[in-house]
């Protein structure tokens, strides 16, 4: 009985995960095909003309470029302000922290395209014009919220008698904030940017209605999708597709060999 | 807060409330204020800003009440506002969004968190994750040429015998929204999955056996045991998928149909095509509301709190 069952539910497992990388593998494929028409069926050959054609748009090196600057931008206003956020409201309790935190992680919950469209009618009325700092703005509305969360979880372990100690033992407030606190936060503000980092980069409904006239690479990938297309955006995303796997594929052998590591140490204790 | 003053002194603490000040006064509370107080004014020339012809009024929503045509739904025919039922169809299939990407992600939660060798999970969390850092535009574009009259599933069908002629899966079988669904469910099941797995996986596998041993059927255990113990994260797996279903922009523009309409779209039309900000902030605001509603049920429904579901 339990045997079928874990059958079964290897073969679901199996059947998901053709189901999330067969339509990347399809859109990848078509990348190489000698068609008008981003497909892979009819098959046309073999071409490397849209990967050349890819490396020869401006525009997609521009929107390449302003993503990664918008994206470092919200990385570095973002970590602060969730890390300040989570400080202040793990030292406050009751309705004020309640309100405070409601504030803070509505605009998780909230449609990206509101976002946008608020940042956009705000910094309008006090005279920013459009453009990508306000992408930045509207993004880290939301991002920093994310960090919030972490950086809280994280100050849950945290041993507030480490910091009375130091206290105690003449240290100033910088170094208490300097020397305990933020080593203890490291990995969540670690995790904090890189999640920063990847959401802005992810970000389409914010940007949209923020960006003025710039590009950012989502962006430009919608309009090329919208404009009918030729396949250069699938050799565009087979390289994304590309990087992605391939930092998963680092990521899981240095997990392994952690893994091995502590295998390794834990071994002689036990003999 | 006396307690931080005394930790970290009072620049430090200064610091800190500064930066919070800025994030939700600036960021979050200052801004929604800006679109509350725009969606009550007509849209005007700048000369005219500030006039006499700038009064509140509740002229914008009355937009979303009007040209109303005929429509029907389980077979009765009536009359309703076209901006009407954009919002109500978006609001319709992000459920059904929601209900099928429950469907799928809770017996994969379920095996992920109680069945699977524990060694193989991170590889297999990981190989999960993968497709959740592929772009979402990229994400729809792969349904697009999947599903394209000439793509590969036609083929793929037809060539099994399982399709007599090709279909034009783009134009929607069942509902001028068929691949919008199928897109949506495809981008965001993901968001389903995770919190659903983590509850699941801080239940007690004692727990399950124990009800096994007592002679519970295995749809039992689920119905009285595993469910039970995995609402919160049901509650935030649903809330989030469908937020970001209804607020999807790039999946409804690069899936439609010639006869869907997402209320994303709607609100794009007005801001960036019409120009006319102060409509678009009405019926953004609109959605503030939508989410709003949906929220609060959702806690009143599964009984949980604001911070189960933000996590």
């Amino acid at each position: 009985m339990h045997k079928s069952r874990n059958f079964l539910g290897h073969l679901y497992m199996a059947a998901i995960l053709f189901y999330l990388f067969m339509p990347l593998i399809i859109m990848g494929g078509a990348a190489f095909n000698d068609n008008r028409l981003p497909s892979v069926y009819p098959w046309k050959g073999f071409t490397n003309r849209w990967f050349v054609e890819l490396f020869n748009d401006q525009v997609m090196w521009t929107s390449f470029r302003n993503t990664i600057l918008v994206a470092l931008a919200v990385v570095l206003i973002a970590v602060p302000l969730g890390a300040a956020g989570a400080i202040l409201i793990n030292s406050i309790s009751g309705r004020v922290r309640g309100a405070l935190y409601g504030v803070m992680v509505a605009p998780i919950l909230m449609p990206g395209a509101v976002i946008g469209i608020s940042t956009l009618l705000f910094w309008n009325q006090v005279n920013v014009p459009t453009g990508l700092h306000l992408s930045v703005l509207g993004q880290v509305s939301y991002i920093a919220a994310f960090v919030m969360l972490l950086v809280l979880a994280r100050l849950q372990s945290f041993d507030p008698a480490l910091e009375e100690a130091a206290l105690d033992l003449g240290a100033s407030h910088g170094q208490v904030l300097r020397r305990i606190l933020l080593p203890h936060l490291t990995p969540a503000l670690g995790a904090g940017a890189a999640i920063a980092f990847f959401q802005s980069i992810e970000n389409f409904n914010v940007t949209l209605f923020t960006r003025g006239t710039s590009n950012t690479l989502t962006v430009y990938v919608f309009s090329k999708v919208r404009a009918g297309i030729t396949p250069t955006i699938n050799a565009l995303a087979l390289m994304l597709i590309g990087v992605t796997f391939l930092a998963a594929v680092i990521y899981e052998m240095r997990r392994r060999s952690l893994a091995r590591k502590e295998r390794l140490l834990a071994a002689p204790a036990e003999d | 807060m006396q307690d931080l003053l005394r930790r970290y002194g009072a620049t430090l603490t200064g610091t800190f409330v500064l930066l919070v000040a800025f994030w939700l006064l600036a960021l979050v509370i200052l801004p929604n204020v800006t679109l509350f107080e725009a969606s009550f004014r007509p849209y005007l020339p700048v000369v005219d800003v500030g006039g006499p012809k700038d009064t509140y009024s509740f002229d914008n929503y009355r937009k979303f009440l009007n040209n109303p045509v005929d429509t029907s739904f389980l077979g009765i025919s009536f009359q309703l506002p076209i901006h009407t039922i954009t919002f109500l169809n978006t609001v319709l299939f992000s459920a059904l969004v929601t209900f099928i990407t429950f469907v799928m992600s809770y017996p994969l939660a379920y095996y992920l968190a109680k069945i699977v060798n524990p060694r193989a999970l991170p590889t297999l969390v990981l190989l999960l994750f993968v497709p959740l850092w592929v772009s979402e535009a990229l994400r729809a574009f792969a349904w697009y040429i999947i599903l394209t009259f000439n793509g590969p599933l036609n083929a793929a069908l037809v060539g099994m015998g399982l399709l007599d002629a090709p279909v034009r899966w783009q134009n929607g079988v069942f509902t001028a929204y068929d691949a919008i669904v199928i897109g949506l469910v495809y981008t965001y099941v993901l968001f389903m999955l995770f919190p659903i797995y983590g509850s699941i996986q801080s239940l007690d596998t004692n727990q399950i056996e124990a009800s096994e041993d007592l002679g519970a059927k295995w749809w039992q255990t689920h119905w009285r045991v595993i469910l039970p113990h995995a609402k919160p994260g049901i509650a935030s797996g649903c809330v989030m998928v469908f937020m970001l279903s209804a607020g999807s922009l790039l999946v409804p523009s690069v899936l439609p149909s010639t006869k869907s309409n997402w209320f994303t779209q709607t609100i794009q039309v007005w801001m960036l095509e019409s120009q006319d900000w102060n409509t678009g902030a009405a019926y953004s605001f609109l959605y503030i509301l939508l989410c709003t509603v949906v929220v609060t049920l959702v806690m009143w429904a599964f009984k949980v709190k604001l911070s189960d579901i933000a996590k």
